[in-house]
């Protein structure tokens, strides 16, 4: 007997390799992951009862590959003897999985998912279920639409990949260098949906997972490592992110004895290796502070509004801009800070945007001035999407009504 | 892969003052490599004709079938291994920031 869990968890790690060899070499998504699925449910269904086999992976690209010759034999379509010696051919590779071809299979298929001739969601929702096999029902859950759309949304993805030609490669020199942020903004992306505000069961895990492999994977190209330390440091923090109640904590007032240090030392360990120039590496150095922190006043805030400098000098969006001019109100005097944001407003950029206006409530309010600062925080509730948002806003503004209410 | 090429004017062209790539450089690069068939420019939308058969009539107007501002200038047909080629080839091509270019796969009724 073997613990169940132990047995999911050693099926879902060899998985992804699965699909991309099947892919590789049958040119047939479908054919690929009902295949993969199959051997799969075959290994959850036995490795509880007769143990996980030495080689998981070897077993259970084993099962799918007979499970795909099946299909072929059974099926009438002229090119299945060539797709049979295809398959045949991997006999040989089977008994050892671990060779550079097949690590390399499931690299292009990370780089076909994440094509920037697919829709951005495509490329999430086809990375989530083709590389991570999440269930489509639970992507359409995250997604907020019905699992037959997001079945169309697959199916129709897997179509132009396959009619259009999009290649099952990962591309070299310059165009690698042009792709990679693609890649690694669809699993930023990945992570923020799983770590939305209203908490849908987390992708987190699953995006971590996908940028360890790719710093496993790449390990000439440092973002991904930048990345992965970013997503360590930010997961760090999921059991205080939100009370008991369920409502969102803000930093300030998280119980940061409960971070998880094992996630935060790896991460910065990770970052004392790099020393690049990278958007990705500014971020995690940005987090970094905010980990090793003892608390909110005592965070080096002109470490973090330097490197909000740089990341800006990067990448100039409004929204970095917004954290830059937060950053100063903190490093700095909140006037700083406000005079700063004001600066990216006067742009026309922000407008309505409700973390652009909490951020004003939050400078104000630390400016002394209060009743500004609760008519702000009600604004932004007014304008956020998500539940939970809009009761920690409007917690902010009746604390600060309630403390002004105070007689001095 | 077979790949039509639209080549096609927009409102909003690239402001780069870059210098523009040579058109003739890119045919006859295009065209040593393989990669491209055939193609031509066409003479302005305003001498286009749009042709129609309803219930056994023959409806003729003047002009495109759409009214819009964004219209095929010209096309290429490409002959790639795969959309990362066709895109190269789109990209290098001095309409790609005087305009867009749309890269349509052949439809393959073998499949």
């Amino acid at each position: 007997m073997t613990d169940p869990t132990e047995a999911a968890a050693a099926a879902a790690a060899a998985y992804p390799r699965i699909v991309a060899t099947l892919i590789r070499v049958t040119g047939d998504w479908s054919l690929a992951e009902d295949c993969a699925q199959d051997a799969l449910a075959t290994a959850l269904a036995r490795w509880p009862e007769q143990g996980v086999p030495v080689n998981p992976g070897g077993w259970l690209l084993t099962v799918a590959r007979n499970r795909a010759l099946d299909v072929l034999r059974r099926s009438a379509v002229e090119r299945r003897k060539l797709r049979e010696l295809a398959i045949l051919a991997l006999t040989a590779a089977t008994d050892s999985p671990q060779t550079e071809e097949v690590a390399d299979d499931r690299l292009r298929l990370v780089f076909t998912c994440c094509h920037p001739a697919l829709a951005m969601e495509a490329r999430v929702a086809l990375t989530l279920h083709t590389i991570c096999a999440v269930p489509t029902a639970d992507i359409a859950r995250a997604f907020l639409v019905s699992e037959s759309t997001m079945t169309r949304r697959l199916t129709r993805a897997k179509t132009k990949i396959a009619t259009a030609g999009v290649p099952y490669r990962v591309p070299t020199g310059p165009a690698l260098t042009e792709r990679l942020p693609g890649v690694l903004a669809v699993l930023y992306l990945l992570f923020t949906q799983g770590y939305n505000a209203d908490g849908e069961p987390s992708f987190a895990e699953e995006s971590i997972r996908l940028a360890r492999l790719l710093t496993m994977l790449m390990p000439e190209q440092p973002e991904p490592a930048a990345l992965l330390a970013l997503l360590l440091l930010q997961h760090s923090r999921r059991h205080t992110r939100r009370d008991v109640e369920g409502e969102l904590v803000p930093l300030d007032r998280q119980d940061r004895s409960r971070w998880d240090r094992a996630a935060i030392d790896e991460a910065l360990l990770i970052i004392s290796g790099l020393d690049h120039d990278g958007p990705y590496l500014w971020q995690a150095r940005i987090a970094a502070c905010h980990a090793t922190a003892a608390s909110t006043t005592g965070t080096d805030w002109s470490r973090i509004a330097y490197c909000y400098d740089e990341l800006f000098a990067l990448m100039p969006s409004p929204v970095i801009a917004l954290n830059r001019a937060v950053a100063y109100g903190y490093a700095d005097q909140p006037a700083t800070g406000l005079a700063l944001l004001a600066h990216v407003r006067a742009t026309g950029a922000l407008k309505d945007y409700p973390l652009a206006i909490a951020a004003e409530a939050d400078l104000s309010a630390r400016a002394g001035d209060r009743s500004r600062a609760a008519t702000l925080f009600r604004e932004a509730a007014a304008r956020t999407h998500s539940a939970a948002e809009r009761r920690a806003l409007l917690d902010r503004a009746n604390e600060i009504q309630e403390e002004s209410d105070v007689p001095q | 892969m077979k790949y039509m090429m639209f080549v096609c004017s927009d409102t909003e062209p690239d402001t780069d003052r870059a210098p523009a790539p040579d058109i003739e450089k890119w045919v006859a690069d295009n065209d040593a490599a393989g990669r491209r068939l055939r193609g031509a420019a066409l003479a302005p939308d305003s001498t286009a004709t749009t042709v129609r058969v309803r219930n056994g009539k023959v409806l003729i107007t003047d002009g495109p079938f759409t009214e819009t501002k964004e219209i095929i200038v010209g096309f290429d047909l490409l002959d790639c291994v795969d959309l990362d080629e066709a895109i190269e080839v789109a990209r290098t091509h001095p309409m790609a920031r005087a305009g867009r270019i749309e890269i349509r796969p052949f439809a393959d009724f073998e499949q």
